[in-house]
């Protein structure tokens, strides 16, 4: 949306007033603000988040395993995981195949997303494009420990949450381009993922539309191991959303739901600081997610979304959980996205330094470090991987502009699942049985 | 539920407490709380739950304790229940029934005597019946519950208390046929859920002054039975509609529509529909009276009409 703000209001606005970190002022039009992103407090109890890596202190700093035992445990949070590089290799959090898968994920999702940048700047892809440069963190952290089984709820900013889960790379940009071999058949769009076979249950255009849905996957894996008694089933189910969505009713039911029955559901939140132009902290009275979680009776974790391994660690815990049948997690990932909110965003609000703050933090060269530092991984195997995701996206690219447009005749199928719901018509027979029906063109 | 055991209930007080009008009793004692599932008081969440239990393969009904809380849901109605199975290309079925009771009852107030009929209609995606009766209520719910698409059943306050003998055997009503309430040559009266009573009773009137009018139960809000209403019209060439529905954008207005699209050369007369009042339900018994449409105005409109 175009951005209608005064000079005033380019940054970060004064939080509430409990803060007790003093900070410089970085805007010398605005009052002084009682926070600043980006200095770190010296100050313990209440040590700000955003844009640090500083150690979050709460009540103790409880090793990993002890923090789930009681669900009145205060806000926790993790630490600097790893801050040191290991002495040995028994120490290392991947291995050099999880690296390269890790590597891969994250790289198809950047290398995708500019091409979709791309191809929209040509003219191939319309409407609201959202993309996910930035995040891919959270997303690799996250669904690469997944089955196929497990299922994902995303949001309009789906794209790398499809690749991640296993849609082919050609079926999502096919989808984008809008033709018939799309993964939703050209009918969904940017914002409308959906994937049966990989248990992608959506690309939701409106913020918060996807948890309910997400809640009840959760509930139906529950369902079937409780009432229709089969033992294996322990499917988890991913919701990611973002910072603007937790201030939504239906997050909040949500949480309540899934704590109640404590459903094997892990919710994800991407907080990248802004809601198009909206920065989290103007919109939001206590702008630290993770301590909603308590509030419901499940662990709130916050973990630095930019780095792909912390994600990671901090999923096993959650995913592990919820598969064990001790209810939800609510994870706060603070992530940003290198992007505007979409395609048609300018983009003006969002202050140079904060991006140029975590254009630093790049998650995929601060894997490559990783990698490098601990010997894992060689220059030459990375950049085959880079060879071969620009080749794959090429392809997608190249098959989705060769595919056809959707005829019509795919008008009024999927409409209803069982068609005879279009009715009687006055001829007596039902509407879907009318020959035009299959060309598209018949009364409805 | 005993046939299907993906079949599941989940609304506000469906389990323990039986349902607020006693329409899920006991079923909590017999199939569990996972299976009769009493949420908290969130029906957004709760029916977005539903949709996404439907989705993985569950098959909830989904009742709202009142229609008009419903209202709460609309996102997930409109959004989720009507539109994925479109936006997902086909790969995702919902299978999920949508009920609960509305209707203007005895001095409810506006917020609990409201029809969402006309709110719903224009979804895509949703088929939407109206049940009437205690033998079409069985049936058009049963047909809903084994329908792949998502079934908004509305059911009327104040018809719980009907009793009718029904079969023993299992039967279920077509979801997108209406009902022949009584045949008759002069006059087509269409009319669904409560209303088919006053019309019913103003029939006696209608009948005694020498009239035959010809009743049907429309039952099918959305899609039309095009088919059994055009017959009707085919052979009377009147038409008066009798609805509980608010008139602006309600069911009326699009049966009219309907009907005046496809067989305008069969009507001797304008089709009449007699609404409820464009007006919040007051809680005075009296003026509730007026907003609601009556047997002696019903009478008066055939008079009219077959002049």
């Amino acid at each position: 949306m175009a951005s209608a703000f005064s000079a005033t209001a380019k940054f970060a606005q004064p939080l509430p007033l409990n803060t007790t970190s003093s900070a410089r002022s970085q805007d010398k039009l605005s009052p002084p603000a009682l926070f600043d992103p980006f200095r770190t407090s010296s100050s313990a109890a209440t040590s700000p988040f955003l844009g640090s890596t500083r150690q979050l202190l709460c009540k103790s700093n409880r090793p990993l395993s002890h923090r789930r035992s009681s669900s009145s445990s205060a806000v926790v949070a993790i630490s600097d995981v790893k801050q040191k590089k290991p002495k040995s290799s028994s120490n290392l959090l991947i291995t050099k195949e999880e690296g390269l898968e890790l590597y891969e994920d994250m790289v198809l999702g950047r290398s995708f997303e500019d091409m979709c940048a791309q191809m929209y700047y040509r003219g191939k892809m319309f409407g609201f494009v959202h993309l996910y440069n930035g995040q891919e963190a959270v997303s690799t952290g996250f669904i690469k420990l997944l089955t196929k089984d497990d299922s994902v709820v995303s949001t309009y900013r789906d794209h790398v949450h499809a690749l991640s889960k296993g849609v082919p790379a050609r079926a999502v940009m096919s989808e984008l381009f809008g033709k018939t071999t799309g993964c939703c058949r050209g009918q969904g769009g940017s914002m409308h993922m959906f994937s049966k076979e990989h248990n992608v249950l959506g690309g939701f255009a409106f913020i918060g539309e996807g948890i309910p849905v997400a809640t009840g996957a959760a509930f139906t894996s529950k369902y079937k191991r409780e009432v229709l008694k089969e033992p294996n089933s322990d499917h988890v189910t991913l919701a990611f959303f973002g910072d603007g969505t937790c201030n939504n009713g239906q997050f909040f039911e949500c949480l309540n739901m899934a704590a109640l029955w404590k459903l094997p559901i892990v919710f994800v939140v991407e907080n990248n600081l802004w809601a198009i132009g909206m920065s989290h902290l103007r919109a939001t009275s206590d702008p630290q997610i993770y301590k909603k979680g308590p509030a419901f009776g499940m662990p709130g974790v916050h973990v630095d979304g930019m780095d792909v391994l912390k994600v990671r660690e901090v999923a096993k815990e959650a995913i592990g959980r919820a598969r064990r049948g001790e209810g939800p997690t609510l994870v706060e990932c603070e992530t940003y996205r290198f992007r505007g909110h979409s395609l048609a965003d300018p983009d003006e609000l969002r202050d140079p330094a904060e991006k140029a703050h975590y254009a630093a933090r790049d998650p995929i060269s601060q894997l490559k470090t990783y990698m490098f530092e601990n010997k894992l991984v060689n220059e030459s195997e990375l950049k085959a991987i880079d060879k071969k995701i620009d080749e794959l996206v090429e392809e997608a690219v190249e098959f989705a502009d060769e595919s056809p447009v959707p005829d019509r005749s795919q008008l009024l199928e999927n409409v209803f699942a069982d068609p005879k719901g279009f009715g009687i018509g006055p001829d007596g027979r039902y509407r879907c049985e009318d020959p035009k029906f299959t060309q598209g063109t018949a009364q409805v | 539920m005993d046939r299907d055991n993906r079949v599941c209930v989940m609304g506000e007080d469906v389990g323990h407490y039986g349902g607020s009008y006693k329409v899920t009793r006991g079923l909590a004692d017999k199939f569990g709380d996972l299976r009769v599932l009493d949420t908290p008081i969130a029906e957004n969440a709760f029916t977005g739950m539903g949709i996404g239990a439907a989705m993985t393969g569950l098959r909830p009904i989904v009742e709202g304790m009142n229609m008009g809380f419903l209202l709460l849901a609309f996102n997930q109605i409109s959004n989720n229940c009507g539109m994925l199975h479109y936006t997902s290309g086909g790969q995702f079925t919902i299978p999920i029934v949508i009920r609960g009771p509305g209707g203007v009852g005895r001095q409810l107030g506006a917020e609990h005597s409201q029809r969402l009929e006309s709110y719903f209609q224009s979804i895509p995606g949703i088929q939407m019946v109206a049940c009437s009766t205690p033998y079409n209520a069985k049936g058009l719910m049963k047909a809903a519950i084994r329908s792949e698409n998502p079934v908004i059943l509305f059911e009327h306050v104040l018809l719980y208390n009907l009793k009718e003998r029904i079969p023993d055997e299992e039967y279920i009503c077509n979801l997108e046929e209406a009902e022949m309430v009584r045949p008759g040559e002069h006059i087509t009266i269409l009319t669904y859920s409560r209303m088919r009573y006053h019309v019913m009773q103003a029939a006696k009137t209608l009948v005694n002054k020498g009239y035959d009018p010809e009743v049907i139960d429309i039952r099918s809000l959305k899609p039309f039975d095009l088919h059994t209403i055009g017959n009707s019209v085919k052979k009377t060439h009147r038409v008066l509609i009798v609805e509980e529905c608010m008139r602006t954008g309600g069911i009326g207005a699009s049966l009219t529509a309907a009907i005046n699209e496809n067989f305008i050369d069969y009507l001797d007369a304008p089709i009449v529909c007699l609404s409820s009042q464009d007006v919040p339900t007051p809680y005075a018994g009296t003026l509730e009276e007026f907003t609601i449409v009556q047997p002696a105005q019903i009478v008066t409109a055939v008079e009219q009409l077959c002049q």
